[in-house]
């Protein structure tokens, strides 16, 4: 496959070698994380081969509509993915998928806007799904901390609270260390990209043959564009969803473990 | 139950206040009148009383019952104004990051209030130079002070405590219990205080208030009572 696009079904299923030895490692190190490496095997095998013939679908229709009805869809389930992980936030769902939905459409509008991409569906679809994932993986993270951070400090909250703050002030450190949480990751692998890791984009432009300051480029803008959807994200779904944590008369609700 | 009568100032009236927690009824119409001055809430554990005291700032709000303030439903006062009115300090010390003095500030500016640092601290039994230490560096009978003088930086009405010093030892017990006492001839203000120790209500109230299981089984004067 040197310099070549074209990847055989035969070069994929080669590459199961690999995903044995991960299984192994697991069964010899008793990590119990055998059916999970199956699991994930054959689903990305299953989900990656669908949304290859649904963005090939959308590439022959060339319609902007199948483009957004992807991406919607793509913002549904990001926050229905992402609210498993913000368990310990009441009503985490909205807040999630208000957030991924303002990320994808003002970092997509923007992009587009300035003339960096084409709004056209080979561009949208790849840098859309980009877009929406990292902003789901930083969203729930952040929310993740924030249900962590409310639950540990109750007493402090209430105790400003009782000072006559409001929900938002009592809140306000919480909020602050939940968002940088969300965002800490990507901006920690922006900093260090191209010296411990080459992202995927780049690899694959790469792989495909591109030449390496164009692959280098659009890495760039990118990661850039993510920087700026996962702060959108991670912004609009604390702001959001610590709301929920309070009354309309700013008291703390009971934990849902604790309310009978 | 004694009623306050032909008192000048009622400060709450609860009338027929039912609330659960966690499936468990921690109030059970609850019917009592706290006047102003210093009133003990006593009980054994589980009583209900930090509940109770929950109550009288809105940080809870009863299922069932009405609280009054001075005559009036709670529910007719805005909250934030109401709690700086009638301000609460929790059993557990749990000031905000950074030095006493910057929750002090951040009391004072909530309440609108100007600050006088040094008079705050003093009215906690303080001294001046704790203003820039960090809240981490403090004993846990330090930090029962600093949130006693945070609160005072609102100049509440009311002040209500909720086992004040059931964190500290004797020694450190004696010296909050001191400062209460300073502080009510000091100010003009009404403490309402949890405590599970007959003998610390004794001390520092003239009115009680009795929980048992979630029921006011007794209120009155502390002559009457004891």
């Amino acid at each position: 496959m040197s310099g070549s696009i074209h990847v055989s079904l035969g070069d994929v299923a080669a590459t199961l070698a690999l995903v044995a030895l991960a299984a192994a490692v697991s069964f010899w190190r008793r990590a119990d994380l055998e059916e999970d490496i199956a699991v994930a095997a054959i689903r990305s095998f299953v989900q990656l081969t669908a949304i290859g013939y649904v963005i090939q679908l959308i590439f022959d229709a060339d319609t902007i509509w199948l483009v957004l009805a992807l991406l919607a869809t793509m913002v549904l389930f990001g926050a229905l993915t992402a609210r498993n992980r913000a368990r310990k936030v009441p009503g985490a769902f909205w807040p999630l998928l208000i957030g991924l939905a303002i990320a994808g459409a003002s970092t997509l509008g923007l992009v587009v806007a300035l003339g960096v991409f084409e709004a056209t569906p080979r561009y949208l679809v790849p840098v859309g799904g980009m877009v929406i994932g990292n902003a789901m993986t930083a969203s729930a993270v952040a929310l993740n901390r924030l249900g962590d951070e409310v639950e540990g400090a109750r007493g402090k909250i209430e105790a400003t609270l009782a000072l006559g703050a409001t929900a938002q002030e009592a809140a306000a450190p919480f909020v602050r260390r939940a968002l940088r949480s969300g965002m800490i990751t990507l901006v920690d692998s922006t900093k260090t990209t191209g010296l411990i890791f080459f992202p995927g984009t780049m690899v694959g432009m790469l792989l495909a043959g591109a030449d390496p300051t164009d692959a280098v480029r659009l890495q760039l803008i990118l990661l850039y564009t993510l920087l700026g959807s996962v702060a959108i994200a991670g912004l609009v779904a604390t702001t959001l969803a610590y709301r929920n944590f309070f009354t309309p008369a700013q008291q703390l609700r009971e934990p849902p473990t604790l309310a009978g | 139950m004694r009623a306050v009568r032909d008192h000048p100032a009622v400060l709450f009236e609860l009338r027929d206040v039912s609330l659960s927690r966690g499936g468990r009824r921690v109030l059970d119409s609850v019917s009592a009148e706290i006047p102003a001055g210093a009133t003990a809430i006593v009980g054994p554990s589980g009583a209900g009383k930090s509940t109770l005291l929950r109550l009288l700032n809105r940080l809870s709000d009863p299922e069932s019952g009405t609280v009054l303030y001075r005559g009036r439903p709670l529910a007719e006062y805005d909250p934030l104004a109401l709690r700086r009115e009638v301000s609460l300090v929790p059993q557990l010390p749990a000031l905000l990051e950074g030095t006493v003095e910057s929750n002090l500030r951040f009391a004072a500016g909530l309440a609108g209030e100007d600050l006088d640092v040094s008079r705050c601290l003093r009215l906690a039994g303080l001294s001046a130079d704790f203003a820039e230490r960090d809240v981490s560096q403090l004993s846990v009978g330090e930090q029962q002070r600093a949130m006693l003088a945070r609160a005072l930086t609102q100049r509440p009405g009311v002040l209500l405590l909720d086992e004040p010093t059931s964190a500290l030892d004797q020694a450190a017990r004696d010296a909050i219990e001191a400062t209460l006492a300073e502080l009510r001839r000091e100010l003009e203000i009404s403490i309402v205080l949890v405590s599970h120790d007959p003998e610390q209500a004794r001390r520092l109230s003239d009115w009680v208030v009795r929980l048992e299981g979630g029921r006011a089984i007794e209120s009155g004067p502390l002559e009457v009572l004891t």
